[in-house]
């Protein structure tokens, strides 16, 4: 703990955690008019919620076991897919049945989704493969529910944005490393800046802030013990990992699930041009650090391609592993994580622990967070004694409205129909804003289609911290990983950012690109991994810069060309071998004025984008 | 030239037959022909250079990650079982001296052994033995003031951001970078290729009555104010490359040079069709469009490829044959969950059971990944599991080899060309 403070602020909620549930609180409060500041440790969807694999759940993975969830699953999905349209796409799902897999179990599915009000429509083996052409000729039969795909990302930073448009604020890369408490209560959260201030900028010196507060939120997750301990308290988290597998096409535009009870590897999800196969629950000890698994890989392949066949010779992008928060109250002893409800939980340490001024919001999930984030503002609001109501479920996150005129769009910013539509598609309603610009608007990556215009609207909001546009376009997550388009997206930092800021930013970016696919590296991924590997090694030597070297480069020990030499377009050149130049400039057209000029060299003359 | 296929019935014979349509391959099968063999050479794809910057390194880093000024001096020190060892300086300058003749006055480095700072469009410099003459005038050795020019249509080359991080890399003269408008607008996705098109053709720019040449050189000259020399990435010309540099040289009054670029590459491209010009004259047979996809062997000798045309195996018999099917990339080396393979011949590539030790954490770290490939013997022959040769007249050349990193070492062209040069001249003397 640090005695010195650099800053001290005041606010009247502090919520703990970027995730989905932290971003809803804080926009809930937000629109309640409450001062709120949202303080996390890394970028937005640090934790969990980026690394899930983007199921808006109809309820009906839940039906059978845990139907409470499943009724609040049908409840939210429906609500999403009206306030935040750009983020949803209601591709449907089905449980598919295998020989395999029990009859009994099938019933009980279909019941139970009409327990809940989960509407649910049984189809033949020959139905469900005109719907789904790649599904397996051996499934037998299917039950349709209204499952979706939802990009996390979009809809966390929609969330934020709506938070800091009410006047919150939204602090990212803001580790906690301690929490206030004076007289029996948390009164505020010491966080540590690393990065500065406000939106990340790279190489800034790191700060310390205290934020005093009138309420403490701890919505952190699988973290939330991590941040109890600070004040001594227990929290009983049970943190388990899931492996996500990314797959280079949209082999399947409908959610399928394997229809039996549970166990790992039974879903792949199509999201924007890719599917996600999951996935694997497993406990873990510590949320940051766990080992990931080869054979958890080759379960989601061997496993869903009984599925859907073309799985087992499909390219794989990469895995990632993301950990639930799983939580149950003490003493109820279960081993199995799987049946761990997917309830969540709030604990309000004054009435459980006799520590007032902070609550913490444990398990659940990402389908339910609208609904998570109204009962913990309502319980906040309960505690300051403020009455405003919820209005998260009727009002639209930015971004989702005038969303209808794609063809127009396309049109008016001349962009060719697949760029056009999946621009305008991310940016919702913002996109005449962001596209609208008179300069050329090349599409920086291809893979994804995103443009110049998109990625500098993101660097806007975040900074040098490649890994947050990343997220919030998509660009460098497609086929090529960034190979293609990593160094692109670095340039556009630049000039307002300069070199050394922007090397090391394209640094962390491709680190963390390479990261993801380390789990995918085999057939085209590992050819693609080597195309780029000689792509940035060879052809950029970016593995060997000289600007980086520790010893500097000796350039006169190096050619400095042949000499006197005949062009091919037969003018001569003129270097002398050894580095020293013949006189300059000896092409013939030369003339006196560009020889006589030459020692204005370096004012950046004109220069569009000329620095200093 | 060209290919009458009697598909199915009547193989095609030849002394040589080269597979692999690459710099190792084409390298090889100029080689056989220089030894008056007839030769074959099957290239499953059209263009394969595209990837390829168009530099020619040789050795440009030590297995310790050691700047090399003159790379035979530090190919002595190289380990047992890289390429370089297997073949020998002599091959190595034989099959330098083989690439220079086929290029002519395209290619630039002959002159001296020592390697040459070529600036890239990361904004590096990097080691590399020969160099495309268009690229020339831009090495990093030679003192003169430098402009560099990018386009904002063309993100991958961030002109003045590139002069920054030269100046950063130390290079012994100013720089300065600007960013202006290419004379022409293209659609949002456009490639370098399209920029090459426009300049080929010297399309009218889309405003003023200039066409795209002379609008380009207005638009640089504004910013000229001194420089000795201007850069453009690669991107002047896919057909008239030497014209159009010319143009803007004389217009400008100053050298004009390109910085290689990534895929598609222009340099690389214009490599391809000059090799290509080298392989007709020698007379080597070409067939493209399919892949080879299997064998016949027998004695410990393989007579017979075949390619896969549609579904139909297509023979083609030979006295030696020489495998240049590519890496990684190329898919001369493959890989699954289970394993990796060399899928032609199913030559023994050496790798980690488990695939988890195929690479490291760190993106640029020593990847034994970079390393796969089939080892040789010193008549670059694959060897199998006991160490014995595969077949007895079968070799290996270029990025199909393993035991180096083409990316960390800057040495791909150049065991292309010396093993490619090494393996063909072989095959050619033996057929």
């Amino acid at each position: 703990m640090s005695s010195h403070t650099d800053h001290h602020s005041r606010t009247g909620v502090v919520v703990i955690g970027g995730g989905s549930t932290g971003c809803g609180i804080a926009r809930d409060l937000a629109m309640r008019g409450i001062s709120v500041t949202l303080v996390e440790r890394g970028n937005l969807t640090h934790g969990t919620t980026g690394r899930m694999h983007g199921l808006l759940h109809s309820g009906g993975r839940y039906a059978v076991a845990d139907q409470e969830s499943a009724k609040e699953c049908i409840q939210e999905t429906r609500v999403l897919d009206r306030i935040a349209s750009h983020c949803v796409e209601m591709t449907g799902g089905l449980f598919a049945k295998l020989p395999a897999d029990e009859e009994e179990y099938f019933q009980e599915k279909l019941q139970g989704c009409r327990d809940c009000n989960i509407p649910a429509e049984v189809l033949s083996g020959e139905e469900a493969r005109e719907l789904e052409p790649h599904l397996s000729p051996e499934v037998e039969k299917a039950i349709w529910v209204p499952d979706g795909a939802i990009d996390p990302f979009r809809l966390c930073v929609a969330n934020a944005a709506d938070a800091d448009r009410h006047g919150g604020r939204i602090e990212t890369h803001a580790p906690v490393t301690d929490l206030v408490v004076e007289d029996d209560a948390v009164v505020g959260v010491k966080v540590r800046h690393e990065s500065g201030p406000g939106k990340r900028v790279h190489g800034k010196e790191g700060e310390t802030e205290e934020i005093r507060a009138d309420y403490v939120v701890n919505a952190t997750g699988a973290w939330a013990g991590h941040v109890g301990e600070m004040a001594g308290l227990d929290i009983e988290v049970r943190p388990s990992k899931g492996v996500m597998t990314i797959m280079n096409v949209r082999q399947v535009d409908t959610v399928v699930n394997r229809c039996k009870p549970k166990g790992d590897a039974d879903i792949v999800v199509p999201h924007e041009t890719t599917c996600i196969l999951g996935t694997t629950d497993e406990e873990v000890d510590d949320p940051d650090d766990y080992p990931e698994e080869q054979w958890e890989v080759d379960l989601m392949i061997d496993e869903l391609s009984q599925l859907v066949p073309m799985l087992e010779d499909a390219r794989t992008i990469r895995s990632y592993w993301g950990v639930r928060p799983l939580y149950e109250p003490p003493d109820t002893g279960t081993t199995d994580p799987t049946d761990i409800s997917r309830q969540f939980f709030l604990l309000d340490h004054d009435e459980r622990d006799d520590l007032g001024g902070m609550t913490s919001i444990v398990g659940g999930k990402f389908t339910t967070y609208r609904l998570m984030a109204e009962k913990i503002s309502d319980h906040v609001c309960e505690q300051l004694g403020v009455s405003t109501r919820c209005e998260t479920a009727e009002e639209a996150l930015p971004g989702s409205e005038d969303f209808s005129v794609l063809r127009d769009y396309m049109d008016e910013f001349g962009l060719r129909s697949p760029i056009g539509k999946r621009s305008v598609q991310r940016l919702g309603s913002k996109a005449d804003e962001v596209l609208k610009t008179g300069e050329p608007n090349p599409v920086i990556c291809t893979c994804e289609a995103v443009t110049r215009a998109e990625l500098r609207d993101a660097i806007g909001g975040s900074g040098t911290d490649l890994n947050a546009v990343r997220l919030r376009t998509r660009a460098s997550m497609g086929n090529c990983q960034g190979g293609f388009c990593c160094h692109r997206m670095a340039s556009e930092l630049y000039p307002t950012h300069d070199e050394s800021v922007v090397r090391e930013s394209l640094d962390e970016l491709y680190q963390e690109r390479w990261k993801g696919q380390r789990h995918a590296l085999w057939g085209e991924q590992l050819s693609q991994a080597m195309l780029n590997h000689a792509l940035h090694a060879t052809t950029m030597n970016r593995d060997r810069d000289p600007a980086k070297g520790s010893s500097a480069v000796e350039y006169a020990d190096f050619d400095a060309g042949p000499g006197p030499a005949v062009d091919a377009d037969g003018s001569t050149r003129a270097t002398a071998d050894g580095g020293v130049p013949d006189g300059g400039v000896s092409n013939e057209s030369v003339t006196d004025e560009s020889v006589s000029s030459g020692d204005g060299g370096d004012d950046a003359a004109g220069g569009t984008r000329g620095d200093q | 030239m060209g290919t009458t296929l009697q598909e199915g019935r009547v193989a095609i014979s030849d002394d040589v037959l080269v597979i692999g349509g690459g710099l190792a391959g084409m390298t090889s099968a100029l080689a056989a022909a220089e030894q008056g063999a007839r030769v074959r050479l099957l290239s499953y794809k059209k263009s394969t250079l595209r990837n390829a910057s168009g530099l020619i390194d040789l050795l440009g880093y030590t297995p310790n990650g050691d700047l090399v000024s003159d790379p035979f001096d530090a190919i002595a020190t190289l380990p047992e079982g890289h390429p370089y060892e297997r073949v020998g300086t002599e091959a190595i300058r034989a099959g330098f001296d083989l690439f220079d003749e086929a290029v002519g006055e395209t290619y630039l480095g002959h002159h001296t052994d020592r390697n040459a700072l070529v600036p890239t469009y990361g904004g590096t410099v990097k080691p590399t033995a020969r160099y495309p003459v268009t690229t020339a005038a831009g090495l990093a050795s030679d003192p003169r003031d430098t402009l560099l020019i990018g386009f904002e249509a063309l993100s991958a080359f961030d002109a003045p951001l590139v002069a920054d991080h030269l100046r950063a890399a130390g290079v012994p003269f100013d720089v300065r970078g600007v960013t202006v408008e290419f004379p022409k607008r293209f659609r949002a996705d456009a490639t370098a290729m399209r920029f090459a098109r426009a300049l080929d053709r010297d399309e009218p720019a889309d405003e003023g009555p200039s066409n795209t040449r002379a609008a380009l050189v207005e638009s640089v000259k504004a910013h000229l104010d001194g420089a000795e020399r201007v850069g453009f990435p690669a991107l002047l010309g896919d057909d008239y490359p030497e014209e159009i540099r010319g143009t803007i040289e004389t217009a400008l009054g100053v050298d004009v040079f390109e910085v290689p670029m990534g895929p598609p590459s222009l340099p690389g491209l214009r490599l391809e069709d000059r090799l290509d010009g080298a392989l007709d004259e020698r007379g080597v047979r070409l067939t493209t469009g399919n892949p080879a996809v299997g064998f016949d062997a027998d004695g410990g000798r393989v007579t017979t490829v075949y390619t896969d045309r549609n579904g139909r195996h297509v023979p083609f018999e030979a006295e030696q044959v020489v495998l240049a099917s590519g890496g990684l990339v190329g898919k001369g080396v493959k890989s699954n969950r289970e394993g990796v393979s060399e899928p032609i011949f199913d030559c023994h590539v050496p790798h980690p059971e488990n695939r988890y030790e195929w690479f490291y954490d760190d993106a640029f770290d020593d990847h034994p990944f970079a390393r796969f490939g089939v080892h040789v013997d010193r008549d670059l022959r694959p060897l199998d599991e006991g160490d014995e040769p595969e077949f007895e007249n079968l070799r290996a050349a270029g990025s199909v080899l393993g035991g180096y990193d083409l990316a960390a070492e800057k040495s791909g062209s150049g065991v292309s060309i010396s093993t490619g040069y090494a393996a063909g001249r072989a095959a050619g003397e033996s057929a």
